[in-house]
């Protein structure tokens, strides 16, 4: 078994372009039920410029990987094995020293709930103005200019007055422009976004989306996007990778996974999503069942326990032996990739219309 | 924030008042008769209502209250004791003394007692507490832990004289524990009271401890104490700017109760060192059914408490912005 599970996450060569590269990461956690593997044998790259989008459950390791790139886990409770490379810098080994000057600086990361993610102790402008003094050790009085440039880059009126303000004086959608301004105040190479629409209204939703586009544009940006709404990464992202129970499952170019996904999981996110474009009175199918514990994940594929396509697989390979996802184009699933395009086209898009 | 003042401080007032009336109510509801301890071995029922007479005791209740009242506004002319000016408590049943300046000569000692201790505590406490926090899980946290567990379990009578046996009467390190007035000679002000100090902020400061590791390490998992660290804010920087800051509410609460009730006396620290404060006044008081002195005492303390939790309140609109608008 143990062998098997190794093979899995087989480690594929880092890519030599790729600014930022994962291979075969993972990272437990230490707590009083047992280890909960959050993450096991993911590798994905990045280039310069693009977006990644990263969708999954709750529970699927989405924020815990990134959160490990950059080093925001527990020390004291999480163990990772595996490699983080950072424009040829390996993460996972790094100093907390070396970490604190790439943190907000070459990369930074924006948080789901502007409201408690933000310092209610502190002015947003000094919040801002910080991460800029720190990394390139510009004067108070030059980083909070900064800070007005930059909330007014994210579309705050009246920067020079709001900068005064104090995070609970801005609405929801006005917090997480001053969060964005925040994590863009460096020009970081590399923005991770976790989930940074989901507490928002859809109307100030694609107005932040509309934003982080425009600003990924001027800044050249990387972006990893984490999400659990397959609609906001069709818009955001240009490649996917769909993980699940700490894996990734399947992976491609949003047009490659959208009208053609290839994993059972996939299919089931597809289905439970509702669109405006399609037969109104067919019922939503949810997948059946309920994420695995990942205090103790199920052998061989992750997703075989709440399949409905193992019967196509035949015998006990979805059980015992876990599938492999390939670089590039891929999707980490036992079915033939002719069974995965027959089902797809016949069972599956029809009911997606 | 001036109208906040304002309307804490007559709030605080009316407290007082209702305060004043539920004592004097409880005290006529008490199967005692002070004028019976001042009668003495030769007492008659003409003696005694001479007696009541004198204090007013024969007066009717809300009549003794107005006068009461009167008293601690204006001041007073009448008492045959002599001139009692405002805030007039009226002459002690037992000593004889005017209470509001046996309290003012008591409240020095209270006074010195209680800062004094509540700086160490406070700085010890809280110390300890982040080191901890911040080696957490570490033995050193394990140790500062279970340390201030079994110190927070012991007390001032326990302690007090164990630490005077130890460090007073066996080796003669320190002084025997005694109010020396601080103006006259701030040395043997600060020789005197050091014991009562150590000790009572040995009992207090574990308490303190427990509190800022727990607050502190709370705080430190907050989500925007993690935005700062995604910024790339050093631990330190983390830890003392946007954790503690954090962690202060909690203890600031608690020590504005703390030094409130100390202010009114430290009854067992006081007795356990024979140090005369408000503390061994508010005893007295009860025991000799000494109404003005229960009175007077009964209303400082009260006072001292409902003061701290003003400036508790005001600490939380500096610690916490969202608290200054609402």
């Amino acid at each position: 078994m143990t062998t098997l599970t190794k093979e899995a996450g087989a480690p594929v060569p880092a890519d030599a372009d790729a600014f930022l590269s994962v291979r075969d990461l993972h990272v437990s956690f230490k707590t009083e039920d047992g280890i909960v593997k959050a993450v096991d044998g993911l590798s994905f790259d990045l280039e310069r410029g693009r977006t990644l989008g990263i969708v999954g459950e709750s529970g699927s390791g989405k924020s815990v990987t990134n959160l490990t790139i950059l080093g925001l886990h527990n020390p004291l409770f999480t163990t990772i094995e595996g490699e983080i490379l950072l424009e040829g810098q390996e993460l996972t080994t790094a100093k907390e020293s070396e970490l604190e000057k790439l943190r907000g600086n070459k990369a930074a990361m924006i948080f789901q709930d502007p409201l408690t993610a933000l310092s209610p102790y502190y002015t947003v402008g000094r919040q801002i103005a910080e991460p800029f003094m720190k990394h390139t050790g510009a004067s108070k009085k030059a980083a909070w200019e900064r800070a007005v440039e930059m909330l007014g880059k994210v579309g705050i009126p009246n920067p020079k007055e709001r900068a005064k303000d104090y995070p609970h004086q801005f609405s929801g959608g006005m917090r997480q422009r001053a969060m964005i301004a925040m994590a863009l105040v460096c020009d970081p190479d590399l923005l991770i976004a976790d989930e940074p629409t989901t507490a928002l209204d859809v109307t100030v939703q694609a107005q932040i989306l509309d934003l982080l586009k425009d600003l990924q544009q001027e800044f050249g940006s990387a972006i990893i996007f984490i999400t659990h709404d397959l609609g906001v990464i069709a818009d955001m992202a240009d490649d996917i990778m769909v993980m699940y129970a700490g894996g990734a499952v399947e992976r491609g170019t949003v047009s490659e996974v959208m009208r053609a996904p290839q994993h059972p999981y996939t299919w089931g996110l597809l289905n439970s999503m509702p669109r405006l474009d399609s037969d109104l009175s067919a019922p939503l199918t949810p997948i059946p069942g309920a994420p695995p514990s990942l205090l103790n994940p199920p052998t061989g594929c992750r997703f075989h326990p709440r399949c409905t396509f193992q019967d196509r697989v035949g015998g006990t390979l979805c059980v015992n032996e876990r599938p492999l996802l390939a670089p590039d184009r891929a999707s980490a699933c036992h079915l033939t990739a002719e069974q995965k395009r027959t089902i797809f086209i016949e069972e599956i898009k029809p009911r997606l219309g | 924030m001036l109208r906040f003042l304002v309307r804490r401080f007559l709030g605080a007032v009316v407290i007082l008042f209702l305060l004043s009336i539920v004592t004097f109510l409880l005290f006529f509801g008490m199967p005692r008769d002070p004028a019976l301890l001042m009668c003495g071995k030769t007492c008659n029922p003409q003696s005694l209502a001479n007696i009541h007479h004198v204090l007013g005791l024969d007066k009717s209740i809300p009549e003794q209250y107005g006068i009461f009242l009167h008293n601690l506004v204006f001041g007073s002319n009448q008492f045959a004791q002599g001139p009692c000016p405002a805030p007039c408590f009226g002459y002690s049943y037992h000593t004889n003394d005017q209470v509001w300046a046996t309290m003012m000569d008591r409240l020095p000692t209270t006074l010195s007692l209680t800062l004094g201790a509540a700086v160490v505590f406070l700085i010890v406490g809280l110390g300890t507490g982040m080191v901890a926090a911040w080696r957490r899980g570490t033995l050193l946290d394990k140790t500062v832990t279970a340390g201030s567990m079994v110190i927070s379990s012991l007390q001032i009578y326990f302690l007090g004289p164990l630490a005077l046996a130890a460090l007073v009467y066996q080796s003669h390190i320190f002084s025997k524990p005694a109010y020396n007035d601080f103006t006259a000679n701030p040395i043997t002000w600060f020789s005197g009271l050091i014991i009562p100090w150590v000790v009572l902020s040995t009992i207090f400061a574990s308490q303190y401890t427990r509190m800022a590791r727990s607050s502190m390490i709370e705080q430190l998992q907050e989500e925007h104490v993690r935005t700062a660290r995604a910024k790339g804010m050093s631990r330190k920087y983390v830890f003392f700017r946007y954790a503690w800051r954090g962690s202060l509410i909690p203890i600031v609460t608690i020590f504005g109760i703390d030094l409130g009730s100390l202010l009114g006396g430290a009854i067992i620290t006081e007795f356990t060192f024979g140090l005369p404060g408000l503390g061994m006044l508010a005893v007295q008081s009860v025991q000799f059914s000494d109404l003005p002195l229960l009175l007077g005492v009964m209303l400082f303390s009260a006072a001292m408490i409902l003061l701290c939790n003003i400036v508790v309140d005001a600490c939380y609109a500096f610690i916490d912005p969202r608290v200054r608008l609402s």
